[in-house]
């Protein structure tokens, strides 16, 4: 029965919205409640992720120059045009999603290491945007964000944006596992085990590949201005290299192809630096070493290979 | 039933905050610091994670601040703001600090602040940027000299000898970018022409080009370069090649010996303001800041075994301030050691004479810096 359940995309879902509910009460102050609602921001843009990576199978490692377009919308948008900031925000996502859809269209005919070279530089373009259009960006230290007014309500604090992001994650899960039983998901695994073969099959290769890379640029960008908004300020640093490869990571290390997996990965990516601050001066060796472990002993990701391990998933 | 729920799921994050609680009794002080301890801001945080460290021990080991000892409680943001705002809210939620002396840069900086001034926390920083203290927050100060001082000084010395017509060829980085805006904020008010401006990238290796364009412009007469690291070394060594005859001016933020190293020969007769560590053997004895500039490098250097810099001066500074507003305060009480600190008077720092209003959070003047040149491979006091 277990096996069944788990075999859904929808039982994450409900897992997850039942989580989401119930953790608040179980945090003890407004410090956890802040971790939670960081593990929900970067959790979004991993779902998003996987689609692409685990599930289309196309390397990204620039979709912190995502993150970068929904966090500067949020930031510009109401400082130098008037915009509303939840305006700035849709209109974020929507431009992340032009965006994508032009720089895929050329760069996902490539394939492999080639196709994961272009997304680092477009990554990196991204950053340097934002690091020297200092008129409008406030350059490499950044610019303050306002705050998100909801029916006249002022959004900050832990509280409001644990919710804000917890409700928008259980979407984006429910979301990814609406396309993931779609049609477009089977298209998109096959793609994943053979291009040539999904090609032969009659699967439109390239109009597959630029959905996932549009949608995961949209779940980025999403997160990206919600980050901004939750801490009020903004830096080029939102969508550095690093944050690129912190996405993959967290994809990688809670289990690719695992919506579920996407989530542990990032919740384990933000909780390590909290936890570890108790090897001092050694905290980085200790992050490095935890990841070394997870990659030898369970290579497929924590989520899969523990589903397997309890027998609730076939192989 | 409840209380047994709540403390039982996070327990395993609550390992972290317990382990470094633990060692403090209830008397303790808590003091809070967030420094960019690793990453590519680590030149800043890494002397101020030092200094906190020997000084708060040695305040300690002789009885403490006020009877009480201080647990002092650092965390590494590795130059991340968004990591910053998480341990800031850490320090002041979960460890309950009565202060913070934070911010390694600019923009961890700004990230804690708004926490701090929420929680009514005194916060005391490390950043560069003049945004940090103006407008003034009530609970908000800031030990580091600001990038316009650094413009105001260098524009004062051009004025004294006459030039007024300059070039600006600035970094792209944070520092040089900061510097270079608060520059023409205030180049008027010394009478100042820029005539031309040029900028190089953080890893530029060659900025012959630019400046074949400033000595191609007529009418110049001094070079100001603000900038970070590598940059201004290789700009002092192609203006030496180009065979540029009017002065250079550096900014502060090349006063470590590495610059010297690093542009060799080429540094020769460049001017720079920077703060009177830099030059802490070389003040003449009736100096007022002698005393504290040649003690903390003593002990700085004795202690860590590596060259004193003016960054760890900084936290230095921060230390003190705070631990004079709650010997003065008689307690750690938030609130008053935050008026003990905006009533901080001739406090004599690293940075220079401290005299903190409720409109400067900084509390520095010009002469906290000094106008030097470079003679010999050597900082010398100009003037």
């Amino acid at each position: 029965m277990m096996r069944r359940f788990f075999d859904s995309p929808y039982a994450v879902v409900l897992v997850l919205a039942i989580v989401v509910a119930v953790l608040p009460l179980l945090l003890p102050s407004l410090f956890y409640l802040r971790v939670a609602a960081l593990i929900c921001i970067f959790a979004l843009v991993v779902v998003g992720l996987n689609l692409l990576i685990g599930f289309a199978g196309q390397v990204s490692l620039g979709h912190a120059g995502f993150f970068g377009i929904g966090a500067y919308a949020v930031a510009i948008g109401p400082t130098h045009l008037g915009i509303p900031p939840w305006l700035a925000l849709i209109l974020g996502a929507i431009a992340a999603g032009v965006v994508a859809f032009l720089v895929g269209r050329p760069i996902l005919r490539l394939r492999g290491h080639y196709l994961a070279v272009a997304t680092l530089g477009m990554g990196l373009l991204f950053a340097m945007v934002f690091a020297n259009e200092s008129a409008w960006t406030g350059g490499p230290d950044g610019m303050p964000v306002p705050r998100l007014v909801l029916f006249g309500w002022r959004m900050s604090g832990p509280w409001t944006w644990y919710w804000i992001a917890g409700v928008t994650l259980v979407i984006g899960a429910w979301i990814a596992a609406n396309v993931i039983a779609s049609p477009t998901g089977r298209a998109l695994r096959a793609i994943h085990d053979s291009e040539t073969a999904a090609q032969v099959l009659g699967i439109d290769v390239a109009r597959y590949k630029l959905i996932a890379f549009v949608l995961s640029a949209v779940y980025a960008a999403v997160a990206g201005a919600y980050l901004a908004m939750f801490d009020g300020l903004v830096t080029p640093e939102a969508s550095g290299f690093l944050r690129s490869i912190e996405f993959v990571t967290m994809a990688v290390l809670g289990g690719l192809g695992s919506t579920l997996g996407g989530i542990v990965g990032a919740a384990l990516l933000v909780l390590l630096p909290q936890l570890l601050t108790v090897f001092h001066d050694y905290e980085h060796i200790a992050l490095g070493l935890v990841m070394i472990v997870v990659m030898i002993f369970v290579p497929a990701g924590i989520v899969p290979s523990l589903a397997n391990l309890l027998g609730w998933r076939k192989s | 039933m409840t209380t047994h729920l709540r403390n039982s799921l996070p327990k395993l994050l609550a390992a972290a905050a317990f382990i470094v609680a633990a060692s403090a009794a209830h008397a303790d002080i808590k003091i809070g610091a967030v420094l960019s301890v690793t990453g590519p801001a680590s030149f800043l945080g890494d002397p101020e994670k030092k200094t906190l460290e020997m000084y708060v021990a040695d305040i300690n080991a002789k009885g403490g601040v006020n009877g009480q000892k201080i647990n002092l409680i650092i965390y590494d943001d590795a130059g991340n703001p968004n990591q910053a705002r998480t341990f800031g809210t850490r320090l002041i939620e979960q460890d309950g600090v009565d202060a913070l002396l934070a911010g390694s840069t600019t923009a961890t900086s700004m990230a804690i602040i708004p926490l701090a001034e929420e929680a009514k926390v005194p916060f005391i920083n490390f950043a560069g940027a003049v945004q940090a203290v103006f407008p003034a927050k009530p609970y908000i100060f800031k030990t580091p000299h600001t990038d316009l001082m650094a413009c105001e000084k260098i524009f004062e010395d051009l004025k004294k000898r006459g030039l007024t017509k300059i070039a600006m060829i600035s970094g792209k980085d944070a520092f040089g970018a900061s510097m270079q805006q608060q520059c023409m904020t205030v180049n008027a008010k010394y009478g100042i022409d820029v005539l031309h401006q040029e900028t190089y990238g953080p890893g530029d290796t060659d900025m012959t080009p630019q400046l074949t364009n400033i000595k191609g412009t007529a009418g110049i007469q001094a070079v100001v370069n603000p900038g970070f690291g590598q940059g201004p070394a290789i700009v002092t060594r192609n203006y030496k090649q180009l065979d540029i005859k009017v002065p250079l001016y550096e900014s502060h933020g090349v006063g470590s010996k590495q610059y010297i190293d690093l542009a060799g020969a080429a540094a020769d007769g460049v001017r720079l303001p920077a703060a009177a560590l830099l030059v802490a053997d070389k003040l003449p004895a009736n100096d007022p800041q002698k005393k504290v500039v040649v003690d903390y490098k003593t002990t700085y250097e004795k202690n860590t075994g590596q060259p004193v810099s003016t960054f760890g001066g900084h936290a230095y500074d921060g230390l003190m301030i705070l631990v004079d507003a709650m010997k003065r305060a008689k307690s750690a009480d938030k609130a008053k050691v935050r008026d003990a600190i905006e009533a901080t008077k001739n406090f004599m720092g690293t940075g220079g004479v401290v005299n903190m209003s409720a409109t400067d959070h900084l509390g520095l003047d010009l002469s906290a810096f000094r106008m030097l040149e470079i003679k010999n491979g050597d900082w010398t006091l100009a003037n």
